[in-house]
């Protein structure tokens, strides 16, 4: 069978840079999808994209369909014959319609009745004949921003500029909103020309004349390695952020890498302040010196070649100058405001329309702040840096520098707090209230900042919640679900010696000092309460622990949440380790029977057999190092002191009745079953989990 | 080249490619966009093609003459063409070439930037047009104006004036800049720029102000009941320009900030209904001068 290559190419008005890799992948499978659809085979598809065109090349792409036999079903058998046993009209109408006669009838069965059936042949359709549906996959890419234009009444991500369309050298017919296909693309906006392609093979290298480097990997390894050959020739480093790398590719045709400077005065601003210009602003790399120190240079990505590029660096120096100067001018007017004078206007900034002013809110965590400290035990001049570090926690929120770089929040906060002589232990506490930013950012390192982290993430998430802010689906605008994994790794990692139950109380006792409307705080605490169980089900997931290890050491709450952790790792390894086997059904069978208990009163004196006898005995032996081992929350070891009672809750299995008539006896068993329940229990309820030692 | 040579050149390319050259609206407003030259006309059907210079105040970026970079008052070249050209971006990068801004000796870029005006019920999808990595144009497909879908689709332009003549001029201050040969910007605009500063951030007086907003609605809205629909926009940009005093002076708090672009806002979307009903009701008249009535 004879093959060609087939290339789609259709070219836009400039599409957002951050659309562009998701538009590729869509592109790929949706003609992988459309090829196997229409059953037309290839070899190998390659895709294209710059902010102008999104291309797709197929090779080696069959010139038509296999051929088909089909067995066409018609009408049932006994309506294709007639009462003389000869074939109906309704038989020959069948045959004929199909281009046969009765000869090729066949009778098969289907779910119990027969039918006739002809063989028909169908003759594979032309690639030529379904090629023109290209537009269908076109159609069906997604973009999360799509606009109208001109008289159009489609949505698409920018107005559609020309479609090239080539099977090997021959233009694919079809159209799209008045741009009709044909066999010329357009180069660079302003190196290239509009060129006639000859081959559908001979379009990437056609592009490169024009100044278009249509694969998108291939620009970004352009540009990677003009920065490598930068850092050798001026002996310094560019950290490469891989979201601006990818951003810069998507914004430019032809890459062409320079770096410009910018006044060394400027390095007195933050340097937080200086990348969020730079990066964010600009789209420039940053620039460092080997020891990290940030240098007065940037990275810039033109979009053309080398030809006047003094200019265009002079240009952009010119920005980036005006930029900072902007930044200093924040920075210095901002260092004129006294603490207090910010303070004073958080009373006019609403934190949410509920919940009151960012005043208000403050007000809140210096109250939750400070009753966290005094129930961690914190010594006096932490607990004095704690009000402190919360009655100042959000004064930077209306400095000019935050206002203009959201992202500084914080950052600024320390900076100026040491600026106006607030202690280290304060200063770093305001940056580090805001930690852990994202998924993988650093925790608080001290104290002070991981109180102060708690205390505003879990006011922020208490008040929602009780607001009616509850996140949805992908619906979450105050991050609440970021900001309970921060709580849940704060406490975990730093080892809060206050029971999540109790850290939650004490927030809600504070609310209900407030004016906020709440119905009902109880609801509030089980819905903070369920919300705060699917974060830590979430991180156990991440770490390789399954629900039901999760549940049995929540049975009582999620207590201390390093004690969960410890407890649900531990569980999860016992119950694949083939040697906890028999301690484990020995407790389980214990504490299932246990549950049927009304007390833990054990009456020596009903004690009927040795067995009861001995178990009791084991049980008061081994109780003490157990709890003792528990306090030290060592579980590995407190498991171990278990281990000691399976032999005798074995024997007692073995030689005792427990579901005996006699009342007293048997609650007098089922209380000592309970008593070997409570020991366990203050590991994890270990009737919940789905041992899988025998796997 | 002059600012007043820069925005000959603009009026004249555009008036060549059939843009009516209108004069600035004579009432204060925060952007170009705002002239009821724009918001109004690129509602409905018709065709609408036009260019003018628009002053833009924006009290709250006064700095007393003090900054190089911001001003309380600055202009921008506005372009408004409904239904939006294919070629336009060649016929604006044309007029980027009669400024003597040459591509090929720089780096121009079309860079995503979606504009958004709450206070005006208004969306578009487009771009900042950058020279060499600085912001000189607003490019924008209106999607929706005053609540209302856009369609057709008009296309808007707006040049920064004064950041394009930094660039053309090579000035590091705004008040260098030559508006025309011997004139500076410092000469014509200094000493407005600090008396409005002064005024904004100092002198105005805020009663007064919280009480013109509120007449200024009113009024607005007996114009509306009267369905005058020019004489009530007008004082819908009234209300805004004494709006943007108040929020520039810091009395307005956040909820109440809300509160008052939501008062704007109703306004401005019954006003946009208002004017399609009318032209309706006038047959869109424009849309015979162009025969092309059959396409409504």
């Amino acid at each position: 069978m004879t093959t060609s290559n087939v290339l789609f190419e259709i070219g836009l008005e400039e599409m957002p840079a951050r659309f562009l890799s998701d538009t590729e992948k869509q592109l790929t499978e949706k003609t992988k999808a459309w090829l196997e659809a229409s059953r037309l085979a290839y070899s190998e598809i390659d895709t294209f994209i710059t902010p102008r065109r999104f291309a797709v090349l197929i090779h080696n792409l069959e010139s038509k369909q296999p051929d088909l036999n089909e067995e066409v079903r018609g009408p049932k058998l006994q309506i294709a014959k007639d009462q003389a046993g000869e074939w109906s009209k309704a038989a020959i109408g069948f045959c004929k319609g199909q281009g046969k006669t009765v000869d090729d009838i066949v009778v098969k069965t289907v779910d119990g009745h027969d039918y006739i059936f002809v063989e028909k042949y169908i003759e594979g359709k032309l690639a030529t004949a379904i090629l023109p549906a290209f537009k269908d996959v076109v159609l069906s890419l997604n973009f999360p921003k799509n606009m109208r234009w001109g008289n159009r009444s489609l949505r698409f991500i920018r107005p559609i500029k020309w479609i090239l369309a080539l099977n090997d050298a021959e233009v694919i017919p079809f159209e799209i909103e008045g741009v009709t296909s044909g066999n010329e693309t357009r180069g660079h906006r302003f190196l290239g020309q509009t060129i006639t392609v000859k081959d559908a093979l001979a379009y990437e290298a056609a592009l490169k004349e024009e100044y278009v480097i249509a694969d998108a990997n291939k620009r970004q390894s352009m540009i990677v390695e003009q920065i490598k050959a930068l850092e050798t020739e001026q002996d310094f480093v560019v950290p490469i952020d891989e979201d601006l790398l990818e951003e810069v590719t998507h914004l430019v045709e032809y890459p062409t890498v320079f770096f410009g400077e910018f006044s060394q005065d400027f390095l007195d601003v933050p340097e937080e302040a200086l990348i969020t210009s730079m990066k964010e602003h600009q789209r420039y790399f940053p620039v460092r010196q080997t020891d990290q120190t940030l240098l007065p240079y940037f990275i810039a990505v033109r979009n053309g070649n080398r030809d006047h590029i003094d200019t265009v660096k002079r240009g952009n120096e010119k920005v980036l100058n005006a930029r900072l100067k902007d930044a200093v001018f924040f920075y210095e007017e901002d260092q004129k405001q006294s603490i207090e004078a910010n303070n004073e206007k958080l009373t006019r900034m609403v934190f949410q329309e509920k919940l009151g002013t960012l005043h208000d809110k403050v007000e809140r965590v210096e109250a939750i702040s400070q009753s966290v400290a005094i129930a961690l035990q914190l010594d006096q001049p932490v607990v004095k840096d704690v009000r402190r570090a919360a009655e100042i926690s959000k004064f930077d929120l209306v400095t000019q520098m935050v206002n203009e770089f959201t992202n500084l929040q914080g950052v600024m906060g320390e900076k100026y707090a040491r600026l106006k002589g607030e202690s280290d232990a304060v200063s770093i506490a305001l940056n580090e209230q805001y930690m852990p930013r994202h998924a993988h950012d650093d925790l608080p390192a001290s104290t002070v900042g991981q109180i102060l982290s708690v205390s505003d993430k879990m006011d922020t998430i208490v008040g929602c919640i009780a607001v009616g802010l509850m996140p949805t689906g992908s619906q979450d605008p105050y991050a609440l679900r970021r900001q309970a994994m921060g709580v849940v790794q704060i406490l975990e990692r730093f080892g809060w010696s206050l029971s999540f139950e109790n850290l939650l109380d004490l927030i809600i006792s504070h609310y209900e000092t407030t004016s906020i409307e709440v119905d009902d705080y109880q609801v509030v605490n089980q819905n903070v309460t369920d919300f705060f169980r699917a974060r830590v089900s979430f991180l156990a997931k991440e770490r390789g622990i399954e629900r039901d290890v999760v549940e049995a050491v929540t049975h009582r709450g999620l207590g201390q949440l390093h004690q969960l952790f410890i407890k649900a790792e531990l569980l999860e390894e016992k119950r694949k380790d083939e040697s906890f086997k028999q301690t484990e059904e020995a407790l389980v069978r214990s504490m299932n029977l246990a549950n049927k208990a009304t007390t833990t009163e054990v009456e020596a004196h009903l004690f009927e057999n040795e067995s009861e006898t001995a178990l009791y005995q084991t049980l008061l032996e081994v109780r003490a190092a157990y709890e003792a081992r528990i306090s030290e929350e060592a579980y590995q070891e407190a498991l171990s002191e278990l281990e000691a009672l399976t032999p005798a809750i074995n024997r007692f299995f073995d030689e005792t009745m427990v579901m005996v008539e006699n009342e007293k006896v048997k609650n007098n068993r089922l209380a000592l079953l309970n008593q070997v329940k409570q020991l366990v229990d203050l590991i994890g309820d270990f009737t919940q989990i789905e041992w899988k030692q025998q796997f | 080249m002059h600012i007043q040579d820069m925005i000959l050149t603009l009026q004249k390319h555009w008036s060549d490619e059939g843009c009516i050259l209108m004069q600035a609206y004579d009432t204060e407003k925060g952007a170009g966009t705002m002239s009821p030259m724009t918001l109004l006309r690129s509602l409905g059907p018709e065709p609408w093609n036009v260019a003018y210079v628009e002053p833009s105040r924006r009290p709250a970026d006064g700095r007393y003459g003090d900054n190089p970079n911001r001003l309380y008052q600055h202009h921008q070249f506005q372009v408004i063409m409904k239904p939006s050209p294919d070629n336009i971006q060649e016929l604006y990068l044309d007029s980027l070439k009669k400024l003597g801004i040459n591509p090929l000796e720089h780096d121009i870029r079309f860079v995503e930037d979606n504009w958004e005006n709450p206070t005006l019920g208004a969306a578009g999808l487009g771009w900042e047009v950058w020279l060499d990595g600085m912001e000189i144009t607003q490019f924008t497909y209106f999607q929706q104006i005053g609540g209302l879908e856009a369609k057709p689709v008009a296309v808007e332009i707006t040049y920064g004036i004064e950041r394009l003549a930094s660039y053309i001029q090579d000035k590091e201050n705004v008040f260098d800049l030559t508006w025309t040969e011997g004139v500076t910007v410092s000469d014509i605009f200094y000493q407005p720029e600090f008396e409005h500063s002064t005024y904004t951030f100092e002198a105005s007086d805020t009663d007064l102000l919280f009480n013109l907003f509120n007449q200024y609605e009113q009024e607005a809205k007996r114009a509306m009941e009267k369905a005058l629909v020019f004489p009530a926009y007008d004082y819908v940009l009234k209300c805004s320009h004494t709006f943007n005093l108040l929020d520039a002076r810091g009395v307005i708090s956040v909820t109440e900030r809300t509160g008052y672009i939501g008062r704007v806002r109703n306004l401005a979307r019954e006003i946009a209904k208002l004017y399609v009903e009318k032209r309706e009701a006038l047959g869109f008249p424009l849309l015979k001068e162009e025969g092309s009535h059959d396409n409504k």
